[in-house]
C-alpha cells in the first residue's frame, strides 16, 4: 500500500482551520492571534527546512553530518528549556544545566537504542538515528523545562522556609529534599500521562505514522513500546540530573540561598 | 572575646565592627532600611559579605556553614515554617520551663502551623533557635508581634539564657526599655556605617 501524497492545497485547507480559530479569538478579544500565527508560520518553516535537510542527510548518510544535526538539535533544545522558564538561572549556568542534562541522557539513550535494540547498520543510519533522537529530545526537553521551572519558581516562593532551615543548621540537602522531589515529579508528569494514555486515549504519533505508511500494526506497536520506554528513561534521568545540578546552583559554597542567580520574573 | 566582627560589609550592609564577650548583649538601633537585618544575615553567613567574623577565635569561613549557623543562630523577623505541625520543626521537645515561661499552650505542640497567631509563631521561632543551644543569638526584633506581658516574658527568657549559657546576642529592637537595663553600650546603624555608643 502506498502513502496517499498530500498536495499543498490539502495543507492550506488544514491551515484555514487554525486561521478560523485566530478569527474567533480576535472577535472575542483574546489577543492570542499573533502568538498563534507566529508559531504556526514558524512550525511550517522549521518543518520544511528539516524536510530539505533530512533528505540531504539521508542521501549523504555520513557520521559527521549526523553529529552536526544532532548538535544543532540539542543546542536549540537547550535554548528552549531556558526560554520557557519564568525565573531561569542566569547566564551560561542556566543554559548549560539544561543542555548538559538533556544531551547526555538523550544521547546515551538514543545510542543504546540504536546499537543494542534496533541494531541498525551502520548504527548511525540517519533514517533511524535522527527521528529517534528528535522524539527523545523533544520529550526530554519538555520534562527538564518543567522540572527546572518548578525548581526555580518554588525556590523563589519558599525562600523564607528554605532559609528558616538553613539558619537552624540544616544542610542544603535536607533543606531542598522536598523541593527536589517535587521538581522531579513535575518533570515526569507529562511522561506519566503519556504512558497512561498510550493506545487508549491517544494513538501515539509515531505509531500512527508507521501505520499510515503501511506498516503492520503490531510492528508499529513494538516500535512504539520501545520509544515509550526510551522517552521515559531519558526524561526521568534528564530531570533527575537537571534538578540536582540546578538545586546545587541555587546555593553557593557557603550553603547560602542565592536567588540573585535567577533572572527576575517575567 | 567570644564574638568578634571586623570590617564587616556587604552589598546592603554598611561597614561595622564590634566585639562581644560572653553574656553580653549588643542592642542595635537605626532607621528602617539601613541594613540592620542584612547585617544579621551576614553574621549568620546567609548572604555574601566581606570582613572577618570569628567565634571563640575561629574564623567564620574556616568553619562548615551548617556548624557556624547552629552556633551563631539567627532568628529572622519573619519566621519560616516548612512542615505541617509545630512539632516537626523541632529536633526535640523544648523544656517545659521555657514553654511555660513564654506562656504557650501545651496543645500548640501538635497543632498545625497555619493555625498559629503571629505572636505564637514568633515565640516558637525563638524556642526553635534556643533548642540548638547557640553561643551567639542574632535577634531581629524578637518581640515585635507580642503584647507587653509576652514581650517581657520573652526578653526575660532570652536574657536568662544568655547569662546561664554564657552566650552573647546582637539584638535589633525599637523598644529602648527592652534591653537598656543591661549596660549602656549599643550599636547605631547609619547608612555610613555602624557607630558604637557607650563604654567600649
Amino acid at each position: 500500500m502506498d502513502l496517499y501524497s498530500l498536495t499543498p492545497v490539502d495543507l492550506i485547507v488544514a491551515a484555514s482551520l487554525v486561521l478560523a480559530l485566530g478569527m474567533v479569538q480576535i472577535l472575542l478579544g483574546l489577543g492570542l492571534f499573533r502568538t498563534l500565527a507566529l508559531n504556526s508560520v514558524r512550525m511550517v518553516l522549521q518543518l520544511l527546512l528539516v524536510g530539505v535537510i533530512l533528505k540531504a542527510v539521508f542521501d549523504a548518510a555520513t557520521l559527521p553530518w549526523i553529529v552536526l544535526i544532532a548538535l544543532v538539535m540539542m543546542g536549540l533544545a537547550g535554548y528552549e528549556v531556558v526560554a520557557r522558564q519564568k525565573r531561569a538561572i542566569r547566564g551560561w549556568h542556566g543554559y548549560g544545566i539544561g543542555l548538559a542534562s538533556m544531551s547526555v541522557t538523550a544521547l546515551i539513550v538514543t545510542v543504546l537504542a540504536l546499537t543494542l535494540m534496533i541494531e541498525t547498520d551502520p548504527w548511525y543510519e540517519p533514517q533511524y538515528a535522527i527521528p529517534l533522537l528528535g522524539m527523545i529530545l523533544g520529550n526530554t526537553m519538555t520534562g527538564i523545562g518543567l522540572a527546572l521551572n518548578n525548581l526555580t519558581q518554588t525556590a523563589w516562593q519558599t525562600r523564607v522556609e528554605i532559609e528558616a532551615r538553613l539558619v537552624l543548621g540544616h544542610s542544603v540537602r535536607d533543606a531542598t529534599a522536598e523541593l527536589r522531589s517535587d521538581s522531579m515529579r513535575a518533570g515526569l508528569i507529562p511522561t506519566l500521562n503519556m504512558l497512561a494514555a498510550a493506545g487508549v486515549i491517544s494513538l501515539p504519533g509515531m505509531m500512527t505514522g508507521q501505520i499510515l505508511a503501511g506498516s503492520a500494526p503490531i510492528e508499529a506497536v513494538k516500535y512504539q513500546i520501545l520509544i515509550m520506554f526510551l522517552i521515559t528513561a531519558a526524561t526521568g534521568f534528564g530531570s533527575l540530573v537537571a534538578v540536582q545540578l540546578g538545586a546545587r546552583r541555587l546555593f553557593d559554597a557557603r550553603d547560602r540561598l542565592r536567588l540573585d542567580r535567577l533572572r527576575s520574573g517575567r | 572575646m567570644l564574638f568578634e566582627v571586623k570590617d564587616l560589609r556587604g552589598p546592603n550592609v554598611p561597614p561595622v565592627s564590634f566585639a562581644l564577650a560572653a553574656g553580653e548583649v549588643l542592642p542595635v538601633r537605626g532607621e528602617s532600611g539601613v541594613g540592620k537585618s542584612q547585617m544579621l544575615r551576614a553574621l549568620a553567613d546567609l548572604s555574601p559579605h566581606e570582613g572577618e567574623i570569628s567565634l571563640g577565635g575561629v574564623e567564620q569561613q574556616s568553619m562548615q556553614a551548617t556548624d557556624w549557623r547552629r552556633q551563631v543562630a539567627l532568628v529572622p523577623a519573619e519566621s519560616g515554617w516548612w512542615a505541617d505541625t509545630v512539632a516537626e520543626h523541632f529536633p526535640a521537645r523544648p523544656s517545659e520551663a521555657w514553654w511555660e515561661r513564654l506562656r504557650l499552650r501545651a496543645a500548640l505542640w501538635e497543632s498545625p502551623v497555619e493555625r498559629l497567631s503571629s505572636g505564637e509563631r514568633q515565640r516558637l521561632a525563638v524556642l526553635r533557635a534556643l533548642a540548638l543551644e547557640p553561643r551567639v543569638l542574632l535577634l531581629d526584633e524578637p518581640t515585635a508581634n507580642l503584647d507587653r506581658d509576652n514581650a517581657e516574658a520573652m526578653a526575660g527568657l532570652l536574657l536568662d539564657y544568655l547569662r546561664d549559657q554564657g552566650a552573647a546576642a546582637v539584638w535589633i529592637s525599637h523598644d529602648p526599655r527592652e534591653i537598656d537595663a543591661h549596660g549602656d553600650r549599643w550599636l547605631e546603624m547609619t547608612s555610613e556605617g555602624g557607630v558604637l555608643h557607650g563604654s567600649v
